[in-house]
């Protein structure tokens, strides 16, 4: 009764086709909206800001970039890091050889930048296919780490590759606490979700899913099947390059080239299989996950080890997550391929009824 | 009726001397007929015929080593599928070719895409030309919606609906790219005497009322003879015959190549 | 020593010998793939987990013989549980969920293995050297391996007894007639289920060569399953599912990678070899989407 639909008409088209058609969800979204953007930043302390929200905000923007393409556009990438490296290190080339530019604008150039990659890198996927193309994605993935770390005037010549990212300014406000960091994060992935929902749900995202389920009758209904896969390379990248740029700026702050090395690729992949392959929610839902569960790990795990009075090593908790992450791969692919955004939606349509049984 | 009152026109379509071969296995071999516009066109023949081959090769799935087809006085040797689609030719598919993970709706709204020129920036942002777009595709995606009449499946997703009404959404699909020649690849195969009835009055409406030519494959022989205005009958990938049903049907050759098919 | 020439075939001949280390690993990837359509992300891991229990087993006093015998029945019942309890579940579902799910596996069998015998890393002795053999050093004045010899041997051995399994023996055809059609081999009467357990125990089996040969190579650690990495541009140049493309895409990547990180690396900076085969078989791919002895395949619509 809850979460009842009943009541609520829809008379016209235009009202059928907003994004959230439901009275419900639209007072949820606006409750969390109001949460995140001013109870957030007025209760977390510093360690909640930084070493939880910020990189679950982060990571779900990667997701939802590699979601666009692997969920949505049917594409196996397997280089989504590299595409974040290229985000965070054009940013630092534009921040330093761009006098006074907008860090805004710079984010934006930058993903600009992965996405051109992106497409230089999607071209194989208009003759191969599936795995064949998962695999050639680790060309993406080695070649870029590579070139970043070999081609000195990217990285200014530092020792190792090592950037440092450079203060930033938002209109003569700097972003130098957590709170702004968070804010500046927050501000940029919802925007940029926002967007990509819109996408998904309009001509374009139909024209993924359409490549995605079947090529041939796409291509026989008029869907081009070059440029829309390349288009979603190219939208994919550039959300993970701007990805890339917030991990840079609003969170690490000193990055090396390996920080994006095969194994984030891997955790972003595995984000969106948890969270809900094709589901903007469940880029968000996974990236959340993902993030929470070695934190939660390592709460949970002394506290009982101690009860039990043994003494678990931090190597066995890290080894214990790998299996855990293993495991609801495995879990979830074989149990719920559509991930936690499906299970929310059953949970929904319980709650259309409850707690009247029919 | 007879044909000119129902306004059957010029050729729309000419296929000339097509052959095509994979590897060693030939499928078509010089095969040349046309459709005139508004009719009922009918391709029938046994099995691996090469009726199917035919129409990839109309709409460009596939590409001939020989032969031009002419589409509204443009000829070529092959064509590119997505712009067959752009020039106005629709298509179904003997094996449900559906978008599995899409609702009916968003189905056929993907037969609108040819007809949207929003780009993606402006639908990401859902405002202006880019949701007028969507507003009135969805009108028109609409009328079909009632002219099939799978109103109440709406927002099902296609995997889980019975065999029949796939085969109707998928038709739905291809009307809504408003196709000047619609290709339907054995639109009836599988259905019971129902489903088919329905069928064949969806095919005859849309020829009527929109205007469209129809090339069809069937193996429904009295299907063939009661609603196409004009049959080509292919056999190992040559054409055997071709001519109004009444003429087919009393063709020896026709008789010989379906000689032991019950029909 | 030290002509050009003979210095350019010292290192074709290192990247030969490299390739077959990479083919050994392809291998396995092969098996899996041509019995059940699987890519195997998680050989690699497989590779480590048999590398790493071996390794601890001997370092605990375990006769080496014995500790071979004890992995590979560890491996065997590794690999048949992977199949019942992975596989399984998953029969007729798209290539690239069986795909993600192995990347599962490859995390779940690297947190095992290490999570059972520790994290750090080991050395493996299998008492032959890596020293280049004096007597064809004196004789051409090109320095080769001997271990990359032996490595290559103990391969063309394995190589030849699965060729062998596979077309003198009952079980190997059954498995040629599974990997051509699942369905048509059921319906004459192949029991499809014991044969996908022969394969992944097979598949352990080749993990455990590999273990052993990688590992006394490199060391066995943690990075050992990236040794996956290595075969998978194998399998784009030789096709998934050909054994002999396995053996000559190895031997390809070998060769131009050695050769290209000796001629063409000092002048970009080196380490090429870590993107240079993926770019390589994409190059390949483009031209020939088949791969070198796969088959074309023709889309019916």
């Amino acid at each position: 009764m809850l979460y009842r639909e009943a009541g609520q008409f829809r008379a016209t088209y235009a009202e059928d086709q907003q994004i959230f058609p439901l009275r419900q969800d639209r007072v949820a979204i606006g409750v969390l909206l109001v949460a995140a953007f001013i109870a957030v930043p007025l209760v977390a302390d510093q360690y909640w800001l930084s070493a939880l929200l910020i990189p679950f905000l982060i990571a779900a923007l990667a997701a939802l970039g590699l979601n666009i393409l692997t969920g949505y556009a049917g594409q196996l990438s397997l280089g989504t890091a590299a595409f974040m490296a290229i985000g965070a290190f054009a940013t630092y080339n534009f921040v330093l050889r761009v006098p006074g530019i907008p860090i805004l604008a710079a984010f934006v150039l930058a993903g600009i930048c992965a996405a051109i990659v992106g497409i230089v890198f999607g071209l194989p996927s208009l003759r191969i296919k599936g795995f064949y193309l998962a695999v050639a994605t680790l060309a993406a993935q080695f070649f870029v780490l590579w070139a970043i770390q070999r081609i000195g005037w990217i990285t200014n010549h530092s020792a190792s590759g090592v950037i440092t990212a450079q203060n930033i300014a938002i209109l003569g406000v700097p972003i130098d606490t957590p709170r702004a960091k968070y804010l500046l994060t927050l501000s940029v992935v919802a925007v940029l979700a926002l967007l990509a929902k819109n996408l998904v749900r309009s001509e374009t995202g139909r024209a993924f899913m359409a490549v995605r389920d079947m090529d041939v009758a796409a291509s026989v209904i008029g869907i081009p099947l070059m440029k829309t896969k390349l288009l979603a390379f190219a939208i994919s990248s550039f959300y993970c390059g701007v990805a890339g740029a917030l991990y840079a700026y609003t969170y690490l702050g000193t990055v090396e080239p390996e920080a994006f090395n095969l194994e984030l690729s891997f955790r972003i992949l595995f984000m969106i299989i948890i969270g809900g392959v094709g589901s903007v929610l469940g880029s968000f839902l996974g990236a959340a996950f993902i993030v929470l569960l070695p934190i939660a790990l390592n709460l949970v795990v002394p506290p009982i080890s101690e009860a039990a009075g043994i003494e678990i090593p931090h190597a066995i908790i890290s080894n214990l997550e790998l299996m855990i992450f293993g495991a609801l791969i495995i879990f979830f692919l074989i149990v719920e391929p559509l991930g936690l955004a499906r299970l929310w939606q059953i949970a929904k349509e319980k709650l259309r009824l409850w707690p009247f049984p029919h | 009726m007879t044909p000119s009152d129902r306004g059957i026109g010029a050729p729309i379509l000419a296929v000339e001397g097509v052959s095509l071969a994979f590897g060693g296995v030939r499928a078509l071999q010089g095969v040349s007929f046309d459709v005139r516009e508004h009719e009922v066109r009918a391709i029938i023949g046994p099995n691996g015929a090469g009726k199917s081959s035919m129409l990839n090769v109309i709409n460009g799935v596939y590409h001939p080593q020989e032969g031009t087809i002419t589409f509204k006085g443009r000829s070529r040797r092959d064509m590119v599928a997505h712009e067959a689609a752009a020039q106005g030719i629709g298509r179904t598919f003997q094996n449900i070719a559906l978008f599995r993970g899409m609702t009916v709706l968003d189905n056929i709204m993907t037969g609108r895409n040819v007809k949207m020129r929003s780009t993606f920036l402006e639908q990401s942002i859902w405002i202006g030309r880019a949701r007028r777009e969507e507003l009135a595709h969805r009108r028109k995606v609409e009328e079909i919606i009632d002219f099939l009449e799978i109103q109440h499946i709406r927002r099902t997703p296609v995997g889980r609906l019975p065999y029949g009404l796939q085969k109707r959404v998928e038709l739905a699909r291809a009307l809504a790219m408003e196709p000047e020649l619609l290709l339907l690849d054995e639109p009836m195969a599988g259905m019971n005497l129902e489903e088919k009835q329905d069928m064949c009055r969806f095919i005859l409406d849309v020829n009527e009322q929109f205007g469209t030519t129809v090339v069809l494959i069937e193996h429904d022989m009295g299907v063939v003879m009661d609603i196409s205005d004009r049959v080509v009958v292919l056999d190992y990938g040559r054409k055997i015959a071709d001519g109004t049903p009444d003429e087919v049907r009393g063709n020896q050759t026709v008789i010989d190549a379906y000689l032991g098919v019950a029909h | 020593m030290g002509s050009p020439v003979s210095f350019f075939f010292e290192v074709v001949i290192s990247g030969l010998l490299a390739g077959v280390m990479y083919s050994l690993v392809a291998l396995g990837f092969v098996l899996i793939y041509k019995a059940s359509g699987v890519l195997n992300f998680a050989q690699g891991a497989m590779v480590f987990f048999a590398a790493l229990t071996f390794v601890s087993l001997v370092e605990r006093g375990v006769n080496f013989w014995l500790a071979i015998a004890i992995t590979l029945a560890v491996m065997i019942v590794l690999g048949i549980l992977t199949e019942r309890i992975v596989l399984r579940p998953l029969v007729n579902q798209p290539a690239i969920t069986l795909f993600m799910v192995t990347i599962g596996l490859t995390f779940f069998l690297e947190g095992l293995s290490q999570g059972i015998w520790g994290s750090q890393p080991h050395g493996l002795e299998l008492g032959i050297q890596d020293q280049p053999m004096q007597w064809l050093a004196d004789r051409t004045g090109m320095f080769v391996s001997q271990f990359d010899l032996f490595a290559s041997a103990v391969a063309a051995i394995l190589v030849t007894g699965l060729a062998l399994f596979f077309q003198r023996t009952r079980i190997g055809r059954a498995l040629r007639a599974v990997a051509d059609d699942h369905q048509a081999a059921l319906a004459v009467g192949i029991p499809l289920k014991q044969i996908w357990a022969i394969v992944w125990a097979v598949a352990g089996f080749v993990a455990l060569v590999a273990g052993l040969l990688w590992g006394a190579r490199t060391g066995v650690q943690y990075s050992l399953t990236f040794v996956a990495l290595k075969a998978l541009p194998v399998l784009m140049l030789g096709g998934f599912e050909s054994i002999a493309g396995a053996i000559v895409g190895g031997l390809i990547i070998g060769a131009s990678e050695k050769v290209a990180e000796v001629y063409v690396g000092p002048y970009v900076g080196g380490g090429i070899e870590s993107w240079f085969p993926y770019v390589l078989a994409l190059v390949f791919l483009l031209f020939r989407p088949e791969g070198l002895f796969g088959e074309k395949h023709i889309d019916r619509v």
